[in-house]
């Protein structure tokens, strides 16, 4: 039984993967390193399906050519929302000049960043299928506000105007810089990235909010996976779904005068836990600088920028 | 069932997520294929999630069967039928829905809440290929013209079967097919696919995932629609071409999930024979071949 993982010499075959144009079958060559056999598993030592049978998207589980084939059909765009407030600002030049390497190459994105400094925003060339669209937004004194209020920004948006220009929608930090690419494994109805901080944590010592009195809590006992507020995205309706119910409790929150351990992020749990994603992201693809990287993690997609959080924060 | 006694849904999400996720890592067997359709083998889900996310969708599942349509509807219908209470979607809404020639013959099974016979008088054909190939075409028809309107779900199987153990929601999907039981151990080139250019199911020697088998398939009804017209279709070419698939209706569905990815596939613990013995990654066998009477099926 013949075995083949991604990483050994690229075998070409005959395309097994046609696509329909104007009535013709038109044969596409790509890549095709992958003999498999049914009975052995690439990689076995992380978990690759969900206890709902969601997807987990590690390296070495997925085909980004046949995903690409697939893809290419639908003509999809896809958004981006990004929040550079304050100090911020400084990120932006990594991270777009990353994402406009690593992030959905060759397809359609448009990168919405949010900032209350548009004249610092840095010009960047973007490649031709990416735009680019700068929107003022005003900055709180509590970088936990900036922070939770990006929920409420987002689904505004949604509403008004991008559930019109793109078909998928993805929030990320700005604080970040890509490394490796990230393509359309991403792309799915409801998707969260597992953090990086608990994958390995058992249940009970996660970072869930645990006080009853928040409309984040998440009762002992209970809870699948931890996941970032710095990565998480899916269809357009789903994603206004979300934001909406994350900042609907952050704002009765902050009537009862609490705030959720971890912000928006609690919240973002809260939901994912009783709206489960159809697709969870490996830590690859949002990777905590701090952290030292476990051998299961073999990429690292993207990842936070070093920075000193007294110093950018206030 | 544990959903009927939750009325407040809010208590219901809080009661049942506390159980433990109980599930296994399987690492002696592929879970999930390069486009991301999960593989369902026995401990790589949970059903009591699963379930909850169905029902809280009230989704209504079709199970497609061909009956008697020349054998003997008592050979096989009530078996499919009461085992199929017993092991199919519990706790669903399901509509069977009967394909037969003699609807006076349909077997009468006491049945569920929720559950519905319907039954579909359609034409019969001598010869058993034919039989078996114009399912294609009756799917594809009463899809469009039924099914679409009341289920959400289609679940396409052969009759000659019976349910040993859990078939449910973990299988429903967009688009699924199962693993043959033949050859999920095979290489490619042992893949009975058609090799024949001359026939609209050919598959190059050097191309192909799985074979896929003609018994257990489905998906939403759109899905499931597209998938049979464009097999029924492809068989009257081969048919005005006089020519017939090597594994009639079987080589053209494996030609269709070549080239139109499957969602979700199912192990071959989905449809088993017993023939083929009982390997040790085989955890469950769900949906069983019965043996044939073929005295009793000639002599009607």
């Amino acid at each position: 039984m013949k075995n083949v993982s991604l990483t050994m010499p690229v075998i070409w075959y005959r395309c097994p993967f046609l696509i329909y144009s104007s009535g013709h079958y038109r044969r596409l060559k790509i890549l095709h390193t992958y003999i498999f056999s049914l009975i052995s598993c690439r990689r076995t030592d992380v978990l690759l399906v969900s206890p709902w049978l969601a997807p987990i998207v590690w390296e070495g589980t997925f085909n980004r050519d046949i995903l690409n084939a697939q893809y290419r059909q639908k003509n999809f765009v896809v958004g981006v929302a990004t929040f550079a407030v304050k100090k911020y600002v400084r990120f932006i030049e990594g991270f777009l000049g990353s994402a406009n390497k690593f992030f959905l190459s060759g397809h359609r994105v448009n990168f919405y960043l949010f900032t209350d400094h548009p004249e610092k925003v840095p010009s960047i060339n973007l490649a031709p299928e990416k735009r680019l669209f700068i929107i003022p937004v005003q900055n709180y004194s509590r970088w936990q506000d900036i922070s939770m209020n990006r929920m409420d920004i987002i689904s505004n948006h949604i509403h008004s105007h991008w559930r019109y220009e793109v078909d998928y929608l993805y929030s990320m930090d700005i604080d970040v810089q890509m490394f490796e690419h990230i393509g359309v494994e991403i792309i799915d109805t409801l998707v969260g990235t597992i953090s990086s901080w608990q994958y390995t944590k058992p249940r009970d010592s996660n970072s869930y909010e645990r006080h009853p009195e928040s409309r984040a809590a998440i009762p002992h006992g209970e809870g699948d996976f931890y996941y970032a507020a710095s990565f998480y995205g899916g269809s357009v309706s789903e994603v206004y779904k979300l934001t909406t119910a994350c900042f609907k409790g952050v704002t009765e929150d902050r009537a009862n005068g609490i705030e959720a351990k971890w912000h928006e992020e609690s919240h973002l749990n809260k939901y994912l836990l009783y709206h489960k994603p159809t697709r969870l992201l490996s830590p690859e693809y949002y990777w905590d600088e701090e952290l030292i990287r476990p051998r299961i993690i073999r990429v690292k997609r993207l990842s936070s920028v070093r920075k000193d959080l007294q110093e950018v924060r206030f | 069932e544990l959903w009927k006694s939750f009325l407040n849904l809010k208590s219901f999400l809080f009661s049942y997520f506390s159980f433990r996720m109980i599930y296994t890592k399987r690492s002696d067997v592929l879970m999930m294929t390069p486009w991301f359709a999960p593989i369902v083998w026995e401990g790589t889900y949970n059903s009591e999630i699963l379930n909850e996310q169905f029902r809280q969708r009230n989704v209504t599942v079709g199970l497609t069967v061909f009956l008697a349509c020349g054998r003997s509807a008592e050979a096989t219908g009530p078996t499919f039928l009461e085992t199929a209470e017993t092991y199919f979607m519990v706790g669903h809404r399901v509509n069977y829905y009967i394909f037969t020639d003699r609807p006076e013959e349909v077997p009468k099974v006491a049945l569920k809440e929720g559950r519905n016979v319907v039954v579909l008088q359609v034409q019969n054909y001598p010869r058993w290929q034919e039989i078996s190939m114009r399912r294609m075409e009756m799917l594809s028809y009463f899809s469009q013209q039924r099914f679409i309107n009341e289920v959400s779900y289609l679940v396409c199987v052969d009759v000659d079967m019976k349910f040993n153990d859990q078939v449910g929601v973990e299988i429903l999907s967009d688009l699924f097919g199962t693993l043959h039981p033949g050859f999920y151990t095979a290489e490619r080139r042992s893949f009975t696919y058609e090799h024949r250019p001359a026939s609209q199911a050919y598959v190059p020697s050097d191309e192909g995932d799985f074979y896929y088998a003609g018994g257990f398939f489905g998906g939403t009804v759109t899905e499931v629609y597209k998938l049979t017209k464009k097999c029924h279709e492809a068989i009257m070419v081969d048919k005005a071409n006089g020519i017939e698939a090597i594994w009639q209706e079987e080589s053209h569905l494996n030609k269709y999930f070549l080239y139109h990815k499957p969602t979700k596939i199912l192990s071959p613990e989905y449809l088993w024979d017993d023939n083929l013995g009982r390997p040790e990654i085989l955890k469950k066998r769900r949906f069983l071949a019965v043996p044939k009477n073929h005295a009793a099926i000639r002599n009607k």
